[in-house]
């Protein structure tokens, strides 16, 4: 995955200016390489080499990775230290597990733990428009952006940055996760949405039908990857980095970075939500312990991990800090936390670009040792 | 510039064709499933059991010391010959306190592991976001902690109390005492409040009033307001659900506010002896709790687990309730595995009803219908030393009905 993914990355990128490494490929044939090859690895080599268990866990990583996406555009790219993207993962996944719930239940009936802990007669009138996909779908993506959207409005307008952003991003992942806990009646609680049967009529407890999710997963990552490029290439994606780099400078030269600034925080809201909807047929449960302030706050370490400006650095993040988070607790069940928490330290301080940064530093070394 | 973005269109094309033709074949839901369930691992000599307890997180200070228990139990079927002649094989995993992470774990345990049984979980919340793993794999759970009731998965036996065999014994007490009306103290989460809603139907039926109904967020310690209002409300008794680190800010406010155990006790049902240390003893004096089992309980079978537990984990080290319905669970699993002379789950299960062991609580036994196991209702005081002695039991293990059948107030509550 990393051979291929350092071609795409842009110049407009790194910070300080570094000299140019001539490739005889144009830029977007070599994008076009690695979306060929990351197809590959995903979808011929990932499910021919790995068990369905194991599958099933890369599909929960590359919905990590989706999210990972949009805080790559929005944070490495706009700066919005986006701390609360819980939120918008929490709002897409709840809206397609409440979908699923209700197709579960049939029509006419109540999802099993609301017969449970509310005690409810009917539906809540909030509810029930999620019993339809042609609703419940859209809005996975569509409920995020339009919050993002009332967010970022009254925030980036009001000239709100830095840290009192990111406080803002956090108080309302908290009080989102405060909100589901106590409608236990009608949103499940602490135990959140789980035990689900069917995704659109198909089977979950079917391993091809499980294979078939991972599959719509690699789909959907690969295109907000495409997204995500498409954006950081346009005249759009200059202008963000200049607005990241210097508001003021944007400001005078006749922009509003405060709409600028909005597009980055409702597509990355958007992404969130879609990787919220596709990790509940994948993992199979959607909780407030997902949403809340600490998975926020360890969405942005994947994507520092990674490397944030580039790309594919917030993927790679995102994919191996999940991966190192499974096999270390199985190799050390009792002691992984330290371990995971030494990796974070190790990056952070020797590779502040991320992981993404590695290749172009061995070089650096080598041709320093070169010369 | 334009010939590549049709290469991209084309590359993208074929991924969602790949996509939607691979989305074809799967079996529709309501078809007879093709899911066979995992399969146990029988070829070595050794048989792998699989423990998924938090050994990180806010939960791992309780639920540690369940691990430890069931490795005591494992440890002496080992020493006595293992179980159908292979020995037992513990492969532990950290559930985390995080509840996706008890799904993603169970399913590794059973399908990389292929474990002939699970032995964990504490917190509800827990135990829902495992079930469906258990029930989709066919594979077992034993779950050795009192809960709120009205569950009965097929893949999970339950050898904690439900709870006809610790809220309503405890509510029981209450009435017994003269205690006219409660004060609901609770975390805000599943347990606690499944618990209280049940403990509103007992009341409303039985003369009692509930003066109110209070919860803190788990891991909080701020109850200088729900303190007074308990104390303004002149509730007779507090039926306390807290769990963990709260129970102490609890027990030090309640203390302070000049409230006494003489006055207006407080039933918890969540402060088992490990609890009782960490909360500090001059806080709890007096108080009561409600378990169906204690290190004081007298009897043989207690005597040698408590020294096999000291002996293997420290003097300083007591026993609990959770503990000893763990330790309890793998030896049930024993017993129902050489009664059904395979590991094979469905014969293991065909085999539980009537399965009896003679536990530290007394001799219990398998309800097969309701996977729940025949427990007898313990209230308890806790001493000055720290250790919890009864003072009131049941007489005879009580049959588990974990959707409270057998009492007229309850039926609406499942």
């Amino acid at each position: 995955m990393t051979a291929t993914t350092a071609p795409s990355t842009p110049d407009t990128a790194a910070r300080a200016p570094t000299p140019q490494r001539r490739r005889t490929l144009g830029r977007p044939a070599r994008a076009a390489i690695g979306f060929a090859s990351g197809a590959l690895l995903l979808f011929a080599l990932a499910p021919s080499v790995l068990s369905d268990f194991r599958l099933s866990l890369l599909a929960k990583y590359l919905c990590l990775a989706m999210v990972a996406v949009g805080i790559g555009l929005a944070w490495g790219r706009g700066g919005l230290l986006t701390l609360g993207q819980g939120v918008f993962f929490g709002l897409g996944g709840y809206a397609m597990a409440m979908h699923m719930k209700l197709a579960d239940a049939g029509p006419a009936q109540l999802p099993d733990f609301m017969a449970l802990y509310g005690q409810l007669d009917e539906l809540p009138w909030w509810w029930r428009p999620f019993a339809s996909p042609w609703f419940a779908l859209p809005a996975t993506v569509l409920l995020p952006m339009l919050v993002a959207f009332l967010l970022g409005s009254l925030v980036f307008r009001r000239r709100v940055r830095g840290a009192y952003f990111a406080i803002l991003s956090q108080a309302l992942a908290a009080a989102l996760v405060i909100f589901l806990i106590g409608q236990q009646g009608t949103t499940g609680g602490t135990n959140g949405l789980t035990d689900f049967q069917g995704f659109f009529g198909y089977d979950l407890d079917d391993p091809v039908n499980q294979r078939m999710v991972y599959f719509i997963v690699a789909g959907g990552l690969l295109l907000l990857l495409a997204l995500a490029r498409q954006l950081m290439h346009s005249r759009y994606g200059e202008l963000l980095v200049a607005v990241r780099d210097g508001e003021e400078r944007v400001r005078f030269l006749g922009h509003n970075p405060a709409t600028v600034k909005l597009v980055a925080y409702v597509v990355a809201a958007g992404m969130a939500g879609l990787a919220g909807a596709l990790f509940v047929p994948a993992v199979g449960i959607i909780n407030p312990a997902l949403i809340g302030v600490v998975p926020s706050i360890e969405f942005v370490v994947g994507v520092a991990v990674g490397g944030r400006a580039v790309l594919l650095g917030p993927v790679l993040g995102a994919v191996a800090v999940a991966w190192a988070r499974t096999s270390l607790s199985e190799e050390f069940p009792a002691a992984w936390t330290y371990l995971q928490g030494l990796l974070f330290v190790v990056v952070v301080a020797f590779l502040p670009g991320g992981l993404a940064a590695l290749p172009a530093l061995l070089r650096r070394r080598r041709g320093e040792v070169g010369t | 510039m334009l010939a590549d973005h049709g290469r991209r269109r084309t590359a993208l094309a074929l991924v969602l064709a790949t996509t939607l033709a691979l989305a074809g074949c799967g079996s529709k839901t309501g078809q007879n499933a093709s899911a066979v369930g995992a399969s146990v691992d029988t070829s070595g000599d050794a048989v792998k059991v699989g423990l998924l307890n938090s050994l990180s997180g806010t939960m791992a200070i309780s639920e540690v010391t369940v691990r430890d228990a069931i490795l005591l139990a494992v440890e002496e079927i080992n020493a006595a010959g293992g179980v159908l002649g292979k020995k037992i094989e513990p492969i532990s995993e950290d559930g985390a306190s995080d509840w996706p992470t008890f799904a993603e774990k169970a399913e590794k345990l059973i399908k990389e592991n292929a474990v002939a049984a699970v032995f964990g979980c504490w917190t509800s919340a827990s135990r829902k976001a495992v079930k469906p793993v258990f029930e989709e794999n066919k594979s077992l759970l034993f779950y050795p902690v009192q809960y709120e009731g009205l569950e009965q998965s097929p893949y999970i036996f339950y050898t904690g109390a439900t709870t006809n065999q610790q809220i309503v014994p405890g509510l029981d007490y209450l009435k017994s005492q003269g205690k006219t009306s409660v004060y609901l103290v609770g975390s805000d989460y599943v347990f606690p409040r499944t618990a209280n809603k049940i403990i509103k139907a007992y009341a409303e039926a039985n003369g009692m009033k509930v003066l109110g109904e209070d919860y803190a967020p788990l891991g909080s310690t701020e109850f200088g307001t729900i303190v007074n209002k308990v104390k303004a409300a002149k509730a007779a008794a507090v039926f306390n659900t807290l769990n963990g680190d709260s129970n102490v800010a609890f027990f030090k406010e309640y203390k302070s506010a000049g409230l006494t155990a003489a006055g207006t006790p407080v039933v918890s049902v969540s402060i088992a002896e490990e609890e009782v240390k960490s909360i500090g003893t001059q806080y709890l004096a007096d108080q009561l709790t409600a378990w169906n089992y204690y290190q004081t309980t007298p009897g043989a079978a207690n005597q040698k687990f408590v020294a096999a537990y000291k002996a293997k984990y420290g003097a300083d080290k007591p026993t609990s309730d959770p503990m000893e319905a763990a330790y309890v669970s793998v030896h049930l699993w024993k017993a129902m595995v050489e009664k059904a002379g395979s590991f094979e789950v469905e014969k293991v299960k065909a085999a539980a009803d009537g399965v009896t062991y003679d536990a530290p609580e007394g001799l219990v036994t398998v309800d097969g219908a309701t996977q729940h196991i025949h427990k007898t209702a313990r209230i308890g005081k806790v001493g000055p030393d720290g250790l919890i002695t009864e003072v009131w039991n049941s007489g005879a293990p009580l049959k588990p009905d974990p959707y409270l059948k057998g009492y007229p107030w309850a039926t609406g509550l499942s």
